[in-house]
């Protein structure tokens, strides 16, 4: 097929050595001549590949080479050119990364569907046909994901102009008895988008027969909000660092501004002081602990159905956690407090005061989990609601490109802060929580659990900043007022979100503001994988299943 | 009855409630008149007791909707629950479905997809029916309002009583802009007539333009499209 257009040989001699531990030559000669030319991405090495053999490529490596992580698929369009990168990892060893990147021509934008290789490339894809405008083949629904069906207009494209006039259309729900419907049991219902089991705006087109679901189909777009748009639009030292905060609005706020902080200190070649390391590890951590409560209580909101007491205690004790962050923060939720090389400012005065807020919170901790068991896990009615549905074994799951605790409950020993260690992570002592139930139950325990490991985390951070001397408490690197990376340096990198792995590609065109930034979204990702964990359950495991997930609309859709 | 036109019977219901919206755009806001008001006659001096008897009972207890849209739902989870506690002032339970609530509190960035949705949420709701806005998206974009996707403001969609600023407020600035509205409520005050350029319209009405026919083999003539001109929005 000779629709791609290769762009010219200038094979230029690959003059860095290899990153990590991949052998890229190796590699190359595996994917033999599917392979155009070898780029160089700042994570990781890139093969351009002909856009008519991605699958034959994406199998070699997964197969093969035991890259069986697709992270991510990046779109983007260059004055002559479309590109689709996909960003493959490996579960046992993250660190381990390369890239496919795909050209096609701009006016026959089509290059080959990676859905059969990695069942995550479904999304990744539509999206990228949505927002892009690139077409895949052999894709099995390549429709838009996140605009209405009647948008017009692909807008992260070069010439999409954004003041056109749009029609949406609201549908009616489509009638379940169909005459010719009629004849079979089955009936469609849809859940949302406005429903109080969908955590936000989310709409589930269920087929059911009687009360099992035979299929549900996950819309999503209704909290597209151009987050991306709105990155690509501000200067990567101040503009962008709000923004992270409003993804993973479940008070992960500062562990999403981490993952922006670390793809553009890496881009920019940023060395952040170890003080403020810490200091940005401990507020990670307080931040996982008030997500994973917020997880906590919705799903128990989502079982028992009413605003009963696990829901108000976890609603008070995520209190204490957002006073200690607004104390720090000067925020309650959407913190804008790391900088690129650091932190804003240092830990409020008085400092024995905010350590010993800390240090209450981190006392009182054991015994509400206790509480938390007590009320949850132990309680048989629960039990009974939650173990053994909403199963997704860890094949599944690495198939859908799930992570975080949704992955760590299906047993994949995943976890970006030990396996790509950033931040303080590795200096202290803490455990990944991982579980083999793979059902809503181990779940909720891995989240629970984490919480746990969170205040160990928490209570080292604490001990070391309170030791630390007064004159080496450095909380930012020293920065230039504006950042002009080099142009045409690429970079995919991630942090261990509260829901998983949360990363970033930034492209530069060598002015001060990203000329593509492509989030990666676990929950995106998680969510994808819910057909498989509630076919064949009943409607109410259904619902559980999906709070188990603890999406957030705000990161699924952008 | 068959169950050809089951259709039928579930348009019937939820047939869109326009008597808000046209009482605003009217002169005299009658959103607070009764059935049981008219039962009263026209004895001056039962009714103007009444009416305030009813405008007290109404502010006093306020049913919310239980509508979470994007990052202020957090808050306004919070403003439910234990510190904050809503309820203490007489409006604190979430009603999950629009026929049981009074107000609507519209906690986050309204996005094309959804404004049609949240529309008919809003229509579903029986009179009277007040919406409190809560944070900067649902004002005016927000911090997303060069967005592409973003309606800028939920007033652009549904008519609004009071908006709160903040990204995100605060619970006790929610707190307190309930209390605002609790408090015209009770004195029987209406809010400004607003303009609202998207509305739910069937397709076959719109204007034919060159949009309209490019998607006129998608769209049933019948089908309640809503219409976005980003060029005229603020
Ligand atoms: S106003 Fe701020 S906090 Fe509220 S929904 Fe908008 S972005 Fe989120």
């Amino acid at each position: 097929m000779s629709k791609t257009e290769e762009p010219a040989e200038d094979a230029e001699p690959e003059a860095t050595e290899p990153v990590g531990a991949v052998d890229y030559d190796a590699l190359e000669a595996l994917l033999g001549d599917a392979v155009v030319r070898r780029e160089s991405h700042l994570n990781a090495e890139a093969f351009v590949v002909r856009a008519d053999r991605v699958q034959d490529a994406l199998s070699t490596l997964k197969v093969e080479a035991g890259f069986d992580h697709l992270s991510n698929v990046s779109a983007q369009e260059y004055h002559d050119r479309f590109e689709s990168i996909y960003h493959l990892k490996k579960y046992d060893d993250p660190t381990q990364e390369v890239s496919v990147v795909v050209p096609t021509p701009r006016d026959d934008p089509v290059s080959q569907s990676a859905e059969p290789v990695f069942r995550t490339a479904d999304w990744h894809e539509r999206e990228a046909y949505d927002l892009v405008g690139i077409d895949y083949d052999e894709h099995p629904d390549l429709r838009r994901i996140l605009l209405p069906e009647t948008w017009q207009g692909h807008p992260l494209g070069r010439d999409y102009n954004q003041d056109k006039p749009q029609i949406v259309e609201f549908e009616e729900n489509v009638n379940p008895l169909a005459d010719d419907h009629r004849e079979s049991d089955t009936m469609l219902v849809n859940i949302g988008p406005h429903h109080p089991a969908t955590h936000g705006v989310l709409h589930l087109e269920t087929v059911l027969d009687g009360e099992t679901v035979l299929d549900v189909e996950p819309d999503i777009g209704y909290l597209h909000r151009c987050e991306e748009q709105m990155a690509q639009s501000g200067t990567y030292r101040h503009q962008i660092m709000p923004y992270p905060d409003r993804w993973d609005y479940g008070s992960a706020g500062i562990l999403n501004e981490w993952a922006y902080a670390r793809v553009a200190e890496d881009l920019n070649d940023i060395e952040v002081p170890e003080y403020a390391q810490v200091v940005r590890t401990m507020s990670a951590e307080l931040c996982r602990i008030a997500a994973h409560l917020l997880a906590l209580g919705t799903f128990c909101l989502d079982i028992y159905g009413d605003f009963t007491a696990i829901f108000m205690y976890a609603m008070r004790d995520r209190e204490v956690v957002q006073n200690i962050l607004e104390e720090l923060t000067g925020q309650r939720m959407m913190f804008n407090y790391l900088r690129l090389g650091g932190v804003v400012w240092d830990l409020p005065e008085s400092r024995e005061e905010f350590f010993e807020m800390v240090r209450e919170f981190l006392a009182e901790l054991p015994s509400r989990v206790d509480e938390y068991h007590d009320l949850i896990t132990e309680n048989e009615l629960f039990q009974l609601r939650t173990v053994g549905t909403g199963v997704l074994d860890a094949e599944t799951a690495k198939q859908y490109g799930v992570t975080g605790p949704v992955a760590r409950a299906s047993g994949i020993d995943y976890d970006l802060r030990r396996d790509d260690p950033y931040g303080y992570y590795e200096h202290l002592d803490w455990d990944v929580i991982t579980d083999d139930g793979g059902d809503n139950y181990s779940r909720l325990l891995v989240r629970m659990r984490e919480v746990e490991q969170s205040a160990r985390i928490i209570q080292q951070c604490v001990d070391l900043l309170e030791e630390w001397p007064e004159d080496e408490r450095e909380i930012q690197a020293n920065v230039p007022r504006t950042l002009n990376p080099e142009p045409d340096a690429e970079v995919y990198r991630a942090v261990e979100g509260a829901k998983g792995e949360l990363g970033i590609y930034i492209r530069s065109d060598g002015t001060d503001k990203p000329a593509r930034f492509k989030i990666r979204s676990p929950c995106f990702s998680n969510l994808q994988a819910l057909p498989e964990m509630a076919r064949g359950e009943y409607v109410p495991d259904l619902v559980a299943t999906l709070g188990s997930l603890d999406i957030i609309l705000g990161e699924v859709d952008r | 009855m068959s169950s050809d036109h089951p259709r039928d019977d579930i348009i019937d219901t939820t047939a869109p409630q326009t008597k808000t919206r046209e009482d605003r755009m009217s002169e005299v806001d009658s959103r607070f008149n009764s059935t049981l008001r008219e039962a009263f006659g026209s004895t001056p001096f039962v009714l103007t007791k009444f009416d305030a008897f009813m405008d007290w009972v109404r502010g006093s207890s306020m049913f919310m909707l239980q509508f979470g849209i994007a990052c202020c739902s957090i808050e306004m989870m919070h403003t439910y629950a234990v510190k904050h506690d809503l309820d203490r002032f007489g409006s604190g339970v979430p009603r999950a479905s629009p026929r049981q609530a009074d107000v609507m509190i519209v906690p986050g960035t309204i996005v094309s997809k959804f404004a049609p949705r949240m529309k008919r949420v809003y229509d579903q709701m029986p009179e009277p029916k007040f919406v409190v806005n809560m944070g900067s998206c649902s004002t005016s974009g927000g911090p997303f309002q060069q967005g592409y996707n973003v309606v800028k403001g939920a007033e652009e969609v549904i008519p609004v009583d009071i908006h709160i600023p903040g990204c995100p407020p605060r619970p006790e600035a929610l707190v307190y802009g309930i209390a605002k509205l609790q408090e015209r409520v009770k004195n029987g005050e209406t809010s400004p007539v607003t303009v609202k350029p998207y509305e739910l319209e069937q397709f076959g009405d719109l204007e034919k333009d060159e949009l309209v026919e490019k998607l006129a083999d998608d769209i049933d003539e019948e089908t309640l499209v809503m219409r976005y001109n980003w060029a005229d929005s603020p």
